[in-house]
């Protein structure tokens, strides 16, 4: 069997088993959580002013909760089958259109902070890689230790104070323009550069102190062919395998950004369906997510293997 | 230095692109608030779509909560009080161009006392449509009904926007802006409906941002991003208070922060141990140090509320010596640990809370001391809020510290009658006051006045089956650029239709 089609198939059977264990798993952990369902969807619906007894009841009997739970799993579960995720206890509106758009915005903001740190990162992590030692080299080490240390929400923050209160360039917060964009990503992506400037950087001082990069000066190659030729390429398969650990965790990880940003986000969506019970919510969230991640990591080895020179498969195309 | 350079020169390096000032002046009037969209249904979210003056009710209140018209014009009880007249505006359409009639209201109202909320716990045996007016028949005299018809459950939407079975899909209201946009949780947009009865309003377009976190929502009135700011924190009020082009505004609001108490349980049965209680609260320095405005309680509503305020009871105090002195009256002793004990028994209490406002859990700290000087253990649970309605059911509650609307509907009767007569799921337990239930019955029939709601205050105080601790004020901040914003101690409007830009 060919290669890349041996690896798809496994990941889709690693999908298959996700799909089965994320769905029994949170079916298992929301029935375990404790409180009575029907008044936590009560006060999920309603809030705190509105929460009482004969709400609590009123849910009760309009979803059935006093079915059996193993009834109630096997219909979800017959549901997903048809591709049905079902309607939100809550909100009572269709779970995947819940999730198209609080998981879209946290896609396009994960996807705009990661190409943002792109462009800050790997570029200077690659320069000071080139002259390693060197003062860009020595500062690029302090200012991305900083920028780690600083937390998140405290860099969100220093970023409206200065940029939209001190500035008056961008809002503050918000959702809906493209503009509301730039802040949250900005954010994210300071922090992420921080990082992949490190990647990159040691991954291309260890290129450009091997002997082939030192024979591809000798031949007369200019410094960008030798780069372009010999070094992108070779630091192209940590950086890609560490970017899709990145995405990973910036789709987990930007529930504080949103929250300081009032962005629209699939962590404030889960912790939000989990404090009102909102199970069908939960389980389409947690499957989605289960299912995205090896998708990723599909990508990730596809496009690995695609890049590395030592590749079989991309010494064909080289 | 370098983690403030950073993003300043990566600011300055983006900044070609951006229009200069984008958010300010933009035509568009900015609302933020805390309250999320939880979607279409009235139930849900009913009073943003009432805020944003995208839906109407029959009935509309004013800052002194007296009703005034709304999509009705005028409403008159027949003399046994069990049939009420509700004669509706003829000149009014629905954002699909469909026209408001009593058919109309009468199936949203249906639907609205069908789900969990006030307006199913009125009286109510039908609601018909009658030669173009809105008949509600009673099984009993019931005086607070219009008050019911102006909360935000009792909106009207168009027939179109309710299902079969009653669930909602879509916002089709009647007010002077309409949804354009409807993104759950956190925004909407709206923009002006040229065909209202009222007239088109001045601002073409308006959108609604719900943001969790205070601080950010005091950020976004000082960057200008947004020009109306619910909900405010403490600390911020006191920062905003001190620029130009954004206004404070606070009013006095009928939601109170209460103790509500088991009175069934064996340390707190007799009244004496709740006056020791809530004589052990430094009402003053509480509301001080986490409210940050002067708003301790020395009754259960503020003076706001006039005809619910009584001027003649007796004011609660803070008197800990006193508060000791009770409690060893009713044969509490010291133990060794400090916790008063009688017959073998620890005076310790679990104080249930919930985080949702935040104020609350910080609140309960502060309690917990002021009761450990007295000699009463007390264990905080903030959990989910919930759980209150929860152990009241099942009898585990102690004691509760919760924030208590009682304008739900402009008539705190309303909340009375669900709370205290006799008890209520946010209001009194294993309580029973004969007399006060009457009293509040009676005058939710419409039946007695001041005098009755002076002695019915008068029993909450002397028997405490709720202790009051402080009255919340509602703060907003308001941009220079617009003029006409209010800030409604009933928390149902903030007058966007007739906010205009400022010269």
């Amino acid at each position: 069997m060919h290669p890349v089609l041996r690896a798809i198939l496994y990941r889709a059977a690693q999908a298959l088993l996700v799909a089965l264990l994320v769905g029994v798993l949170t079916f298992l952990m929301m029935q375990s959580l404790p409180g009575d369902m029907a008044f936590r969807i009560a006060a999920g619906r309603y809030g705190y002013d509105a929460v009482n007894a004969q709400a609590a009841e009123a849910v009760r009997l309009e979803l059935g909760l006093d079915r059996p739970a193993l009834e109630a799993f096997g219909a979800w579960f017959l549901d997903l089958m048809r591709l049905d995720f079902g309607t939100s206890v809550i909100s009572g509106a269709p779970v995947m259109d819940e999730i198209r758009h609080q998981l879209g915005a946290s896609l396009q903001l994960a996807l705009a902070a990661l190409a943002l740190s792109l462009l800050i990162g790997p570029p200077l992590g690659i320069l000071a890689g080139l002259r390693a030692g060197g003062w860009l080299d020595r500062a690029l080490l302090v200012v991305s230790t900083a920028l780690r240390s600083v937390p998140q929400f405290l860099m969100g923050l220093i970023l409206i104070v200065l940029v939209s209160i001190q500035l008056g360039w961008l809002p503050a917060a918000g959702y809906g323009r493209a503009e509301h964009f730039i802040l949250p990503a900005l954010t994210l992506a300071l922090g992420l550069a921080a990082v992949s400037a490190r990647i990159a950087r040691d991954a291309m001082a260890a290129v450009a102190a091997s002997p082939h990069y030192a024979f591809g000066r000798w031949k007369g190659l200019s410094e960008w062919q030798l780069l372009r030729r010999h070094g992108l390429r070779n630091i192209g398969v940590a950086m890609v395998t560490y970017l899709g650990l990145q995405f990973a965790m910036l789709v987990e990880g930007v529930v504080v950004i949103e929250s300081i940003f009032g962005w629209p986000g699939i962590g404030h969506a889960l912790v939000h369906a989990i404090f009102g019970r909102d199970v069908p919510m939960v389980q389409g969230t947690a499957l989605l997510l289960g299912l995205g991640f090896v998708a990723l990591n599909a990508m990730i080895d596809l496009t690995a293997r695609w890049i590395d020179p030592r590749n079989p498969d991309s010494r064909r195309q080289g | 230095m370098q983690r403030l350079l950073a993003p300043a020169a990566l600011a300055a390096l983006l900044s070609p692109v951006l229009p200069a000032a984008l958010h300010a002046g933009d035509g568009v009037l900015d609302v933020v608030a805390p309250f999320e969209i939880k979607g279409a249904d009235p139930v849900a979210s009913g009073s943003i779509f009432i805020k944003m003056d995208i839906a109407e009710t029959l009935v509309n209140a004013d800052a002194e909560g007296r009703l005034i018209p709304g999509l009705a014009l005028d409403w008159q009880p027949t003399d046994d009080g069990l049939e009420w007249r509700f004669r509706l505006r003829d000149d009014v359409l629905f954002h699909d161009g469909t026209p408001f009639t009593a058919e109309a209201a009468a199936r949203a109202l249906d639907v609205a006392r069908a789900k969990p909320g006030l307006l199913e716990t009125a009286p109510i045996t039908e609601i018909a449509a009658e030669d173009g007016a809105l008949v509600i028949r009673l099984s009993e005299p019931f005086a607070p009904l219009p008050a019911f018809l102006s909360e935000y459950r009792s909106l009207i939407y168009a027939p179109a926007a309710y299902a079969e079975d009653g669930s909602v899909s879509e916002v089709i209201g009647t007010g002077a802006y309409r949804v354009t946009r409807l993104e759950a949780p956190l925004r909407l947009e709206a923009e002006a409906f040229a065909d209202h009865w009222d007239g088109a309003p001045a601002i073409e377009r308006a959108t609604y941002q719900a943001v969790g976190r205070a601080e950010t929502r005091a950020l976004l009135a000082e960057s200008g991003d947004a020009d109306y700011v619910f909900n405010l924190d403490p600390a911020s009020v006191a920062r905003l208070s001190g620029r130009d082009d954004v206004s404070v505004l606070s009013v006095s609001v009928p939601r109170s922060l209460l103790i509500k108490v088991n009175a069934g349980h064996p340390a707190l049965s007799e009244p004496e141990a709740r006056r020791a209680l809530s004589l052990a609260i430094d009402r003053a320095g509480l509301a001080e140090a986490i409210l940050r405005y002067p708003a301790a309680a020395d009754q259960i509503l503020p003076p706001s509320v006039s005809d619910w305020h009584s001027d003649t009871v007796e004011p609660l105090a803070h008197d800990p010596q006193a508060a000791r002195n009770l409690l060893a009256e009713l044969g509490w002793a010291e133990g060794p640990d400090g916790i008063l004990t009688r017959d073998g028994e620890r005076f310790s209490l679990t104080l249930t809370t919930y985080p949702d406002r935040p104020e609350l859990p910080l609140s309960a700290a502060v309690l917990q001391q002021m009761f450990a000087d007295i000699g009463v253990e007390v264990v905080i649970d903030s959990t989910n809020s919930s759980e209150i309605p929860v152990r009241h059911g099942d009898g585990t509650l102690d004691i509760a510290l919760i924030a208590r609307n009682f304008a739900l509907v402009p008539d705190p009767v309303g909340t009375f009658l669900t709370d205290y007569a006799p008890t209520g799921d946010w209001g009194a337990m294993n309580w029973d006051s004969a007399e006060f239930a009457d009293l509040i019955r009676g005058l939710a029939r419409g039946e007695g006045g001041q005098a009755e709601r002076d002695r019915a205050i008068d029993i909450l105080q002397t028997e405490l089956p709720v202790i009051p601790v402080a009255w919340y004020q509602q703060t907003a901040a308001v941009s220079a650029g617009i003029t006409g914003a209010v800030v409604d101690p009933y928390e149902r409007t903030i007058g966007l239709r007739q906010i205009r830009w400022a010269e």
